[in-house]
């Protein structure tokens, strides 16, 4: 009884070292293929287009909508300071920090993510990807490094596009509709956001987090099990890994950058 | 490479987002207001700087004219020497005096100039001798309850 349950622990340890090792030479896989991907940049485009344009509505007016909401929140919580003024800058603020890398990860993960690993994972339950091996091609090299990098360079122009539409929506609610300033609203908003430590620290993150969920994505197709079941499991845990990663690096990205 | 009609559309991909970070580093960073004009750096000792920090603004008059470049602490002293680069547009005479203030009552604080009267200018490496602490709400409320528990007991009235 006792010797099973310490074999049981071993053989978890030992195969939740398994996957960590299965998965850091994915990853470094994936990143040495940058080169290739750079020559063969026809099949990087084309992932953008698909990951990146396709998703470019569902960001944008998600992005309009969380400025909608911060700027009743932000005017509602202010206001009780006599300080509505500064809304631009709490609206700018909240969205180049957090909100926009963060909401915009989220949203690329249950977006393209999901389809990314239901791809590659029906395309191991197909056979594909070892019918390519036979033919000598790396399936890492031709299928999943183009998607790895669409997904790693497009994540920042969504996030960059999140965080401006979601300024103008702040501003369409602030200025337009309730009436604070609109030179304070701006005046402050500019006066408070600093280039390089606000907007360029959310768009590191904002490229940490598309190398987290592209690669999490990814991962979860190339390892699914070659059943329906087993990509339908795939495609969940995607979602739910890349979330919680998101957030939790998010967490450690932000808590870093404060010490700087 | 071959061509295709994705080209176009993450052309356009790219072009949007460009855009989006231009419009977050423009309007709502403001990055041309790191105007590169040429400026002349001053220094100033104060008893006490507040919450001043870095970048703060200083203003003549309302209308900003530099900003404080760097804030160190003088050991011989024991008083904070502020380093301030001035746009060399603006010139002040040698006894103008230099207040640390605040913006708003929650707002961040920056310096004050209030320009003398001597015909001579502020030139490179001049010390601005007149200066005026931030003012420190601590030592406000005590000066305040010193005083009031220095003044006379008022006549208890029946």
């Amino acid at each position: 009884m006792i010797f099973k349950g310490l074999a049981h622990i071993g053989w978890v340890t030992r195969s939740w070292l398994a996957d960590i090792g299965h998965a850091a030479r994915l990853f470094v896989q994936l990143l040495s293929f940058a080169p290739d991907c750079v020559r063969r940049f026809g099949l990087v485009r084309d992932q953008m287009h698909f990951l990146g344009n396709y998703s470019l509505a569902i960001i944008s007016v998600s992005g309009l909508f969380v400025g909608f909401v911060l700027g009743l929140q932000g005017y509602y919580t202010l206001q009780r300071y006599g300080s509505a003024s500064a809304l631009g800058l709490l609206v700018a603020l909240s969205l180049v920090r957090e909100l926009g890398p963060v909401v915009s990860a989220l949203l690329f993960a249950g977006r393209a993510g999901t389809s990314l690993t239901a791809e590659i994972g029906l395309m191991k339950a197909g056979e594909q990807l070892s019918a390519m091996e036979m033919m000598a091609i790396d399936p890492v090299r031709r299928i999943l490094a183009p998607r790895f990098w669409g997904g790693v360079l497009v994540m920042p122009i969504l996030a960059a596009v999140f965080s401006a539409v979601g300024i103008l929506g702040g501003w369409v609610v602030g200025v337009l509709m309730i009436g604070v300033d609109s030179g304070s609203f701006w005046g402050q908003m500019q006066s408070g956001v600093d280039v390089w430590q606000d907007v360029g620290n959310g768009v590191i993150k904002s490229l940490v987090f598309g190398i987290t969920v592209s690669f999490v994505a990814l991962r979860q197709g190339f390892e699914a099990q070659p059943t329906p079941e087993g990509v339908a499991r795939a495609t969940t845990r995607t979602v739910v890994m890349a979330s919680l990663s998101v957030l939790a690096l998010d967490f450690v990205l932000t808590a870093l950058m404060f010490s700087i | 490479m071959q061509r295709s009609s994705n080209d176009v559309w993450v052309g356009l991909l790219v072009l949007i987002g460009t855009a989006a970070l231009l419009f977050l580093a423009l309007q709502s960073a403001n990055l041309l207001s790191l105007n590169f004009q040429k400026t002349y750096t001053v220094s100033a000792m104060f008893d006490n700087i507040g919450g001043l920090k870095k970048q703060a603004a200083i203003k003549s008059a309302g209308v900003v004219v530099g900003r404080v470049k760097e804030i160190v602490f003088d050991g011989k002293s024991y008083q904070a020497r502020v380093v301030m680069a001035i746009e060399s547009q603006h010139q002040f005479p040698k006894d103008s005096s230099l207040k640390i203030l605040t913006s708003g009552l929650l707002g961040e604080q920056y310096i004050g100039i209030e320009a003398g009267a001597e015909e001579k200018v502020l030139a490179e490496g001049d010390k601005v001798q007149d200066t005026q602490s931030a003012v420190v709400l601590e030592n406000l409320i005590s000066r305040f309850l010193y005083n009031k528990a220095a003044e006379p007991a008022a006549p208890e009235s029946k």
